[in-house]
């Protein structure tokens, strides 16, 4: 009946994917009608399935029955066969048994067995196809389920329940299909009649061994029909197959004619769903669904043909689910299922769990359907599996597919995929291979294991081995795979939350058993561009724990929701069902809270204590006689005025300005003035404010004024003659408090020495013989005058920036309690001064950022989760005021945040674990917002899904956080030997969760994929400046690196540790090569791989470009050529270059060009420009970069591969 | 005279010992109420911190008055306790004033947990040594006479 549906379906699809198959297909076209059969044959050619899928469903749909005879047959064939490859993996389950062996023989006897797992590679490429459309469903199944589930799936396909969008992106490919299904009705008994005529095939089966006994078991009819088509699949099937798994899509052509008939309808569709999903035509995939489905039941029905068919569509549907949601992946099973029957009889050999599989598919084929098509619940499971396999699968096709809603994480397969890519293959017929199949082939076959632990993205390097570990193009953070349920919801983007492990452990000691630190990481104000903005008189909270309603909540009915922190059921206000998109009631999930996991709200009256504060700026300069000397006034001036107009704000926006030396002088610009007046106050250790009101003017009103007073105050101090060195700081702060506290708003402070005088007075500590010392001290602050001032200007809703411009020591770790407490900032910018024309550059573009950036007044952030974890420890610049509130004063956009977190309780009986993140603050217009922020991530009972699931980008990140933590309250020995034990002990853990042989006693380090990366990035933690000891740092530059290490949100945070370094002098082999249309921007910067951090990679003739997000360094080497010379440089010879060059020259030449096009681009993704810097390689300053090689050894300290040896001797 | 200078020890020791007890009780209230987010902790670090020296003095000093006394086994429970307080005392966060709290890092977890942790072990301590401190009061003049 399902089949029925499809129908429509058919007349979307056919045409494009037909297309493709169209010649050959139109044969198996009616193949595909039948079953899905033609989709497993397919499978190994999988190009060739993909087209076969469209042209079978639309042209042959009805026509070719002549065709179809043959095709049918293969397809009775195959259905057999292909329902149990499709469903191998899920479905097959229930035949483990013929699989399990099957599997093994084929491998050993037949070649060409093997075929049959290559088409469930073809599958899975089908599945990427399919996997579009399906992805939403996708995304959340863990390859666990698919075995099992892809059975259910399958009959839910055939129940047609399957889920509207999967068949709806299906439909047009099934469209084609379905029609023919249409017909494939009638056909049907062609279809037996092509059965009958197979039966010749039955020798074939012998071949397949496993697979025919499956066969035999169909009734008559459909055993004959198995059989026969046995043959012909696996002649085709084989040949692809067995001569790359991997490559089933070349497979095709070889195999192709004959396969292409089979796997045109077939094995496109269904190999895509199953493991390439994104390859596969969608539509191939669909139709394949489809028609394999009925096929499948129909192979196993042989005789009935009609009935047949309606059991086959149950198939199919559950093969889609298996990919995608259950409708697509339904469909794309059963297809790919039928495919596999066939593949696997084919191929037996090849996948000796397909071939396992697939005997029995053939034979149990139809009680499998029956059974699947029975089971509603296959459409949930088969949403799991499709994700399943899309994890499993490395190919680039299947990740995108499955996960297209996630737009990084494509990107991240991508990455993974050139390691996994050999493996592709294998992963992919695993995955195929139902759950039990794999269970117990594991115990069986360390190959099989292989290809599972690839299938489940499992996959394990080892470390001593692999050189290159560092991929070349960034990699994208884990994607998340939630529950079906939540498959398609949106989950929130990974650059503003992410978590340090993607699966949270269900118990504590399950945590403890990983050993990796738990945490999120939010960048929560981060500049977004599709920010959805909604007002509305009031905003849906759960009663209880004031949780916003968001995407993964659960609806009970119409009027209730359930909340997913809490799980109170709250009512639905009536408005909640009028959807302001389209004007009309209904639907609450139309709304766009439930729709994005990001969202603003405008919010009511409610939400406000007091009146939205105006924008406040007071400027404080220090203009002691360092301050003079460094002459950055100039600099801040100019960069102030020039940015005037672009302070954020309305009319309301005020400003001020106070100057401090020894004593504080203040600028009055009220009413009545027509130039700014200096007052000066001498008493600095009890400071009162001169005539507050016009300390503080409205900008608008004053610009004149406050534009006069930027120009005459660098020349007013400018000729103050040379006096005793004092600096009352604390004072000025005293007075700024004063002067805000009615108000709030932004405290900005320009300091360049120690504060010497009056009220925070400190003493110089730092001794610069020890600048180099094993033990670092001094990192706390030497008073608390300066956390107080910052608890006071918290509480009134003031935060404090600091540009750190000194030249000397100035106790930044004092006074970094300034900006820490208050919500604000450090920037630091060391030995100063202005006449260096790269620092006031530097200076004016990080300040002009500063200015005009926007900005969140009086804020507070509640981080929320749920029941069951807590939040252990807030990492960032803030006030924590109660358990999980932080008070903000102010919030940028630079700003992110950490928080480790503990589990408290069992989280055994939820799905997933859902955290969300709420900022209050006032816009700089007056206007009071909430931006909610939800992340849901799924949870993990087992300590390999756990280390599988890890982010190592985001554990690098907390990790930094906590070891300054730990600098500060222990030591940095301790907080070192911290760092470097967080490898050994998830290696360590990995180890025990693998039985692998202690570290010690073998010569590999073994370290799960998705912690690959950890040691180097430990390492280059280990050698940042914030934590380097051996090296001589000046203890400034190290708090100051500790505050960035704080604040930094994660992209930033790892580019400081691990710069990117690349190869300039090949830029043109790395241009965007696809046409321009594809990339918006910058189509003409070329994109040239990222290289490891050693001298290995930097070749004598290169020049070579390290970039740590605040500068960049150029490198350029002696041999490099003569016109990269003078195409880039505008110079002849390496030794013309200047020592330091600061800036890269214009040309008028391609190779400049693009240089400056790259820079360009590079610079894009950070809130200011970095500096540049070009180095020759036998420049005096040569070492600022080859110290940020850190991969190799410098005195005193690891290099990667020592690092490696270090972690392997101590991994127990 | 009816009391002997151990007996008068114990009889001070009692009363300032239920100084102490209620002291940990508020110390106890205290760090509850940060934990179900009722107070501020700026606030509530005003409110702790001016406590936290009488009552090591009270401690002391009753140790002060054990040990003229000659109360050695009474002593001996509580040197324990007072080389903590200088411990905790010594290792204090920078801060100005008189205290051990600090508002910024009070809301850790882990010192939340230590701090409460402490509450309680120190309201049992208290506690047990108000009865031995009872039994001290009676038994001592008992056996002077």
């Amino acid at each position: 009946m399902s089949n029925l549906p499809p129908n429509p379906y058919n007349n979307f699809p056919g045409p494009p994917h037909q297309v493709n198959a169209n010649a050959v297909h139109q044969t198996f076209n009616h193949n595909q009608q039948y079953g899905q059969v033609p989709q497993s044959q397919l499978p190994p050619g999988f190009g060739g399935l993909k087209q076969d899928p469209n042209s079978n469903s639309p042209a042959h749909g009805p026509a070719s029955v002549p065709q179809n005879n043959v095709l049918q047959n293969v397809n009775n064939y195959n259905q057999s066969a292909s329902s149990s490859p499709a469903f191998n993996q899920p479905g097959m389950t229930s035949l483990p048994q013929g699989p399990q062996m099957s599997p093994m023989r084929p491998p050993m006897s037949v070649a060409p067995n093997s075929v049959p797992n290559p088409l469930p590679p073809a599958h899975s490429v089908s599945q990427p196809s399919a996997s579009p459309r399906a992805l939403p469903k996708a995304n959340p199944s863990p390859t666990p389920y698919n075995p099992s589930y892809h059975p259910p799936h399958q009959i839910n396909d055939n129940a047609p329940p399957l889920i509207p969008s999967s068949q709806m992106s299906q439909p047009l490919l099934n469209g084609p299909l379905q029609s023919q299904y249409g017909p494939p009705s009638s056909q049907y008994p062609v279809s037996s009649s092509a059965y009958s005529s197979p039966p010749g095939g039955k020798p074939p089966v012998s071949g397949y061994g496993q697979g025919l006994p499956p066969i035999s078991k169909p009734s008559g009819p459909a055993s004959l029909p198995s059989q026969p088509n046995v043959p012909f699949s696996s002649a085709p099937l084989a040949g692809p197959p067995r001569n790359s798994p991997l490559i089933p899509g070349p497979p095709v052509s070889g195999p192709p004619t004959g396969m292409q008939n089979f796997s045109g309808p077939l094995p496109g569709p269904p190999r895509q769903a199953g493991m390439n999903g994104p390859n596969v035509s969608g539509p191939q995939v669909r139709p394949d669904p489809v028609m394999g489905l009925k096929p499948v039941t129909s192979a196993p029905m042989g005789p009935p043909g009609g009935p047949p068919m309606g059991p086959g569509g149950a198939p199919p549907v559950q093969g889609f689910p298996g990919q995608y949601n259950n409708g697509p992946s339904g469909q794309p099973i059963g297809p790919a299922i039928g495919n596999m029957g066939p593949p696997s009889m084919f191929s037996g050999p090849q996948n000796p769990p397909i071939g396992s599989q697939m005997p029995p598919m053939g034979p149990q084929s139809l009680p499998p359907m029956g059974q699947q098509s029975l089971p509603p619940m296959g459409h949930q499971m088969g949403p799991p599996p499709g994700p399943i396999i899309p994890a499993g699968g490395p190919p680039k096709s299947n990740m995108q597919n499955r996960y297209p809603q996630m737009a990084p994480a494509p990107g991240n397969y991508v990455n993974n995929q050139p390691p996994q890519a050999p493996q592709g293959n294998m992963k992919q017929y695993p995955q195929q291979y139902s759950a039990q199949g794999v269970t117990q082939q594991m115990g069986q076959l360390s190959v099989t294991k292989q290809g599972f632990d690839q299938l489940w993205g499992h996959h394990m390097v080892d470390l001593l081995q692999c050189k290159h570990i560092l991929p070349e193009y960034p990699e994208d953070p884990p994607e998340i795979k939630l529950c079906h349920q939540f498959a398609d919801a949106s989950n929130c983007s990974p650059e503003i939350f992410r978590s340090t492990i993607n699966r949270i452990p269900e118990t504590n000691s399950l945590l403890q058993k990983s050993r990796l630190p738990l945490g999120i990481l939010i960048h929560p104000f981060k500049d977004l561009n599709n920010l959805p903005v909604i007002q509305c008189a009031t905003i849906v909270r759960c009663r209880a724990c004031r949780t916003y309603i968001n995407p993964f909540v659960y609806f009970v009915d119409a009027k209730r929701w359930k909340c997913n922190l809490c799980y109170r059921v709250n009512d639905l206000p009536e408005e909640f069902q009028y959807d302001p998109v389209s004007k009309s009631y209904g639907d609450p999930s139309r709304r766009p809270e439930i729709k994005s996991a990001t969202i603003e709200f405008i919010a009511p009256g409610e939400y406000m204590l007091r009146p939205p504060q105006p924008a406040v700026y007071l400027f404080l300069f220090d203009v002691s006689q360092l301050a003079r000397e460094s002459g950055y006034l100039q600099v801040a001036c100019d960069t102030l005025k020039a940015n005037l107009d672009s302070l954020p704000g309305d009319a309301r926006t005020q400003i001020g300005f106070i100057c401090y030396d020894a004593h504080v002088h203040y600028y009055l610009m009220g009413e009545g003035l027509t130039r700014p007046k200096e007052m000066t106050v001498l008493d600095i250790d009890d400071v009162f404010l001169p005539s507050p009101e016009s300390l503080l003017v409205n900008l608008s009103e004053r610009r004149e004024l406050v534009r006069e007073l930027l120009c005459v105050l660098p020349a007013r101090f400018a000729g103050v003659a040379a006096n005793a060195p004092a600096c009352a700081l604390g004072a000025a702060l005293q007075a700024a408090y004063k002067l805000m506290a009615p108000t709030g708003g932004r405290i900005t402070v320009f300091q360049t020495c120690l504060p010497n005088v009056g009220p925070g007075a400190l003493q110089p500590r730092e001794d610069p013989n020890a600048r180099s010392s094993k033990d670092v001290a001094h990192l706390n602050p030497a008073t608390d005058f300066y956390k107080r001032l910052a608890l006071d200007c918290s509480g009134a809703q003031i935060s404090v920036d600091l540009f750190l411009l000194n030249s000397q020591y100035a106790d930044l770790a004092s006074l970094s309690g300034m900006s820490k407490f208050s919500a604000g900032t450090v920037y630091h910018i060391p030995l100063f001064r202005a006449t260096r024309a790269w620092q006031a550059d530097q200076l004016c573009r990080m300040f002009t950022r500063y200015l005009t950036r926007k900005i969140g007044f009086e804020a507070v952030m509640r981080v929320r989760c749920t029941r069951g974890i807590t939040i252990h420890t807030f990492h960032g610049n803030f006030f924590v005021r109660s358990t999980d509130l932080l008070s903000l004063p102010n919030v940028s956009p630079d700003a992110g945040f950490g928080m480790q977190l503990s589990i408290e309780e069992s989280l055994s009986d939820l799905q997933q674990v859902c955290f969300q993140a709420a900022l209050l603050y006032t816009s700089s217009k007056g206007e009071r917002r909430i931006r909610v922020h939800t992340l849901a991530l799924p949870t993990a009972s087992n300590l390999t899904d756990v280390l599988h699931s890890a982010d190592q980008q985001c554990i690098i990140g907390l990790l930094s956080k906590m070891a300054v933590d730990r600098c500060m309250t222990a030591s940095m020995g301790e907080a070192r030997e911290a760092v470097m034990n967080v490898a050994v002990d998830a290696l360590s853990a990995f180890r025990l969760s693998q039985n692998l042989p202690a570290g010690a006693m073998s010569s590999s380090l073994h370290a799960p994929m998705s912690l690959r990366l950890l040691p180097l990035y430990l390492l280059a933690l280990l050698k940042k400046k914030a934590f380097r000891t051996g090296t001589s740092t000046r203890l400034d530059d190290r708090v100051a690196d500790m505050c960035a290490l704080k604040l930094a949100p994660l992209p930033q945070l790892l580019r400081a540790a691990y710069p990117d370094l690349y190869p300039l002098h090949a830029l043109h082999d790395y241009l965007p090569r696809d046409e321009p249309g594809e990339d918006q921007e910058g189509s003409d910067a070329p994109d040239p791989p990222r290289l490891q951090l050693t001298a290995e990679r930097i070749n004598m003739n290169g020049a070579y470009l390290l970039d740590d997000g605040e500068s960049m360094i150029m490198y350029v080497c002696q041999g490099v050529s003569p016109a990269f010379l003078s195409e880039t440089f505008g110079v002849t010879a390496h030794s013309q270059l200047a020592d330091e060059l600061r800036a890269l020259p214009r040309l008028p030449t391609p190779t400049n060009t693009l240089l400056h096009a790259f820079l360009d681009k590079l610079n894009d993704d950070r809130p200011y420009p970095a500096d540049l810097l070009i180095l020759r390689d036998n420049s005096p300053s040569r070492t600022l970069f080859t110290e940020r090689l850190i991969e190799d050894r410098v005195e005193s300290a690891f290099s990667y591969f020592e690092f490696l040896q270090h972690v392997k001797n101590q991994v127990k | 005279m009816a009391f002997s200078f151990p007996a008068f020890s114990y009889i001070i020791a009692l009363i300032l010992d239920a100084f102490l007890i209620f002291f940990s009780i508020f110390h106890v209230i205290a760090f509850d109420e940060l934990k179900t987010d009722y107070k501020n902790p700026i606030d509530q670090c005003n409110s702790l911190n001016p406590l936290v020296l009488p009552e090591y003095l009270l401690h002391l000093f009753i140790n002060v008055l054990f040990l003229l006394s000659g109360e050695w086994f009474s002593l001996l429970i509580n040197i324990p306790l007072i080389l903590y307080h200088l411990h905790r005392y010594y290792t204090r966060p920078v801060m100005s004033g008189p205290g051990l709290y600090d508002p910024t890092s009070i809301m850790n977890a882990d010192v939340l947990t230590v701090c409460q942790r402490e509450g309680w072990i120190k309201l049992a301590f208290y506690l047990l040594s108000f009865f031995l401190y009872l039994y001290g009061s009676v038994i001592t003049p008992a056996t002077l006479e």
